[in-house]
């Protein structure tokens, strides 16, 4: 868990500019290619994803950001045809490389879905399902950390008194809410988000892009998302994918306001997508 | 300029509405049918066998005399063929389930089991109980046997308890999958943690409602040999047995018209034990059912 913050291990981008702060990089993307059966969904990805900062992927649908997002956690694996290319380096190791745990990869990342899956069990259980799973089983620990975890997550205030709930009985933004939760529980370094207020009413969405940007102090964040305003209003960097490629990638400010590419500009002023 | 004639609507409207009312009858006959048949078959069944169902009934052994005639023998062989069989085909059931739908990757191998899983569901039994009677009764020397019994009984539900497990596994949604794996879990940690909970319920409904097809079944048992008349009860897996079915059968068998009414009372004793376990199963599955 420390490893990423330890900064021998992490690469540094190279800036030549005096004036902008070092960015260092937690995930390094090279020449990435990936096929569903026959179709290619990614062509030569390209991108770096920097430490600390919220790091925005948007682009019409079905052009390959979560495909992308879910080959950063190696999900993708879970669709049997899936066939990739190319190099994937997390904290300056080949994820894709024999030696490497998936196990390890998803200990260290974590993932919030587009819509809200939480088990079909108590919101604590809920929590508490990763550490458990890695194998911590103090339940004094346990305990701490799901209270730590909840609040994290903006979220302990109104589940304190009824933890062992079924957490289905929660609303659909707080079932959300209780995901981030989980997923902070395992105390990852990055956590990806699959467009994850696609599903949720705007005081939901709301309240969940506060939390992210109070997540960035301590965590590295990349998020796809439909919705350019929420990419425009939380994001340091933004990658505009279309149709399975990155055709711009640049700070967020500089890609709103003055995008290099004629079809990144067509998307953000709505005229496609 | 209609090209809709209304005249004909008109004159075609009652025949079709008449029609409509016609098959309407005809369903409800349909769906009657099997209901009044099952009707008349217990009303026959209770008033004959109802007047010999006592304590006794249950607490002697088979007898020569239709008076003392009881089913003690053969409610333990059954209690015994099923403590038998549900562990087998529950845990082979269950782990192969797991398999085909978790670990098995998709070849032609896999391809084969499946195919052959299903194909196993629609052999007669009577082809199980000539396996049973060949393997486990001479080839490895058990006997006519409970084990015998049970494992012959084992084969015949295993590969509906294999379908209905597998069915109970991949209702569950794909998210859930995700979020543990997303989590840094093991595929094992994954099915004993999130699958399995969630899988319990189904697999059990299937599986007790195999076990109720077990216990009604006499023709494999016939086919390795239960016996049909003992005056002791089974005294451990290598014991001889009778089971309910085969008792009723016996007493079907006789000439002597009293030996029919108590196998009426023997048929009483049978379904009561299947009402219940079909409850039980119907209980779980409402209780336990899990919505996402």
């Amino acid at each position: 868990m420390q490893a990423a913050s330890e900064s021998k291990h992490v690469s540094i981008l190279n800036t030549n500019e005096p004036d902008k702060e070092e960015t260092k990089t937690i995930y390094a993307v090279d020449n990435f290619n990936l096929w569903y059966g026959d179709n290619q969904a990614l062509y030569d990805v390209k991108m770096d994803i920097p430490m600390n900062k919220v790091t925005a992927i948007i682009g019409p649908s079905g052009c390959g950001k979560s495909t992308f997002i879910k080959a950063l956690n190696r999900l993708v694996e879970l669709v049997p045809s899936v066939k990739m290319s190319g190099s994937i380096k997390y904290d300056d190791k080949d994820i894709f490389s024999p030696k490497y745990k998936v196990e390890d990869l998803r200990t260290n990342v974590g993932m919030v879905f587009q819509n809200p899956n939480p088990f079909p069990k108590s919101i604590y259980e809920n929590v508490i399902y990763g550490p458990k799973t890695h194998g911590i089983k103090k339940k004094k620990v346990l305990d701490e950390i799901a209270e730590k975890s909840l609040k994290g997550a903006a979220l302990w205030d109104e589940v304190k008194d009824r933890l062992h709930e079924n957490a289905f009985g929660l609303s659909g933004g707080q079932q959300q809410r209780l995901c981030i939760a989980r997923c902070l529980a395992i105390e990852p370094d990055v956590i990806l988000m699959d467009e994850p207020t696609s599903a949720l009413d705007p005081i939901s969405t709301t309240k969940i892009e506060e939390l992210v940007q109070n997540l960035k102090k301590d965590y590295s964040i990349a998020i796809v998302t439909h919705n350019m305003q929420q990419a425009a209003r939380i994001s340091d960097k933004t990658a505009f994918f279309l149709n399975g490629e990155v055709i711009e990638y640049s700070n967020t400010d500089k890609l709103f306001s003055n995008p290099d590419d004629k079809r990144t500009e067509d998307y953000i002023t709505g005229r496609f997508g | 300029m209609n090209l809709v004639d209304k005249q004909v609507v008109q004159n075609k409207m009652n025949k079709r509405i008449i029609s409509n009312r016609i098959m309407r009858q005809l369903f409800f006959l349909a769906s009657v049918f099997g209901i009044v048949v099952l009707a008349v078959l217990l009303y026959r069944i209770f008033s004959e066998g109802l007047p010999y169902l006592d304590l006794s009934f249950l607490t002697s052994f088979a007898s020569r005399f239709p008076e003392e005639a009881g089913i003690k023998a053969a409610i333990a062989g059954s209690i015994w063929l099923m403590a038998v069989t549900a562990p087998i085909s529950l845990i082979l059931g269950v782990g192969t389930a797991i398999y085909l739908e978790e670990y098995a990757q998709e070849n032609k191998f896999t391809r084969f089991i499946r195919m052959n899983i299903s194909n196993l569901a629609g052999v007669p039994s009577v082809v199980f109980g000539l396996l049973g009677l060949t393997v486990f009764v001479r080839l490895m020397e058990m006997g006519r046997s409970v084990i015998a019994g049970g494992l012959t009984m084992s084969l015949l539900i295993l590969p509906i308890i294999v379908v209905s497990s597998q069915e109970a596994i991949r209702s569950i949604p794909k998210n859930q999958y995700e979020a543990s794996f997303a989590m840094g879990a093991t595929k094992w940690q994954t099915i004993r943690r999130v699958v399995l909970p969630a899988a319990i319920p189904g697999i059990l409904t299937g599986g007790i409602l195999a076990l109720s097809r077990a216990i009604g079944e006499t023709a494999p048992l016939l086919m390795i040999g239960a016996l049909s008349f003992i005056a002791y009860l089974p005294e451990n897996i290598w014991s001889g047995f009778t089971v309910l079915p085969i008792q009723i059968f016996n007493w079907t068998g006789r000439p002597q018209e009293e030996f029919h009414l108590v196998a009426s009372a023997g048929i009483i004793v049978l379904l009561v034990i299947l009402l219940l376990m079909n409850s039980v199963a119907i209980l779980i599955r409402n209780k336990f059912s899990k919505r996402y």
